[in-house]
């Protein structure tokens, strides 16, 4: 079994489970667990956009 | 007197359970993901570790990513051994399975290798806070 995800995919699958167990472990109840897991997951995503477009204005 | 007895012997009795789970807890969550904490009641909190950690670790083989053996070769190779045996018995399973042989030809199966190793690395993180709500220090 293989999986097919475009790069976009995998680094949203990533950011949805490494922000799930930081959200967890990081903060002690669970409404601070649920806004430091939000807070870790768009971190991730804005990064994710930054780094792609700072690639696409080296690349051009 | 009896009550006196009792009194002291139920905290000394807890102490002791306390010592205990803080060895087990973060054990049984190293060897099995969420488990050191669904031991401990902690069942949402289990149950969406064990879920992260395995799509994480089953994501990375699906893309085809490189489970590490042993090694004393590059420290790379040895770092990603140690990220990947923090998955406890995933790994022992994919090694005795022969599972995650890699694909150099696939720029996903990199991704995938890296799945693998952060899945054992988010299952160390875990660990220890099945071990800190062990002793105490998390609720």
């Amino acid at each position: 079994m293989t999986f097919e995800l475009s790069h976009f995919s995998a680094a949203l699958l990533f950011a949805v489970c490494a922000s799930t167990v930081f959200g967890i472990t990081q903060r002690n109840n669970p409404r601070d667990m649920v806004r430091y897991g939000a807070y870790c997951f768009s971190l991730f995503i804005a990064g994710v956009i930054i780094a792609s477009w700072v690639m696409w204005f080296i690349k051009h | 007197m009896a009550n006196a007895q009792n009194t002291t012997a139920l905290p000394a009795k807890r102490a002791t359970e306390t010592g205990s789970m803080s060895y087990i807890a973060p054990l049984a969550g190293w060897l099995l993901p969420g488990l050191g904490h669904l031991i401990q009641r902690r069942y949402v909190r289990g149950v969406l570790i064990m879920l992260s950690v395995f799509t994480m670790f089953f994501a990375g083989l699906g893309m085809q990513g490189k489970v590490y053996a042993f090694n004393t070769g590059d420290l790379l190779d040895i770092l990603g051994f140690v990220g990947d045996i923090g998955a406890g018995a995933l790994y022992f399973i994919a090694r005795a399975m022969d599972w995650g042989g890699g694909n150099i030809h696939r720029a996903l199966a990199d991704y995938g290798t890296k799945y693998i190793v952060v899945a054992g690395l988010l299952n160390v993180i875990a660990a220890v806070d099945a071990h800190h709500i062990a002793i105490g220090k998390k609720q």
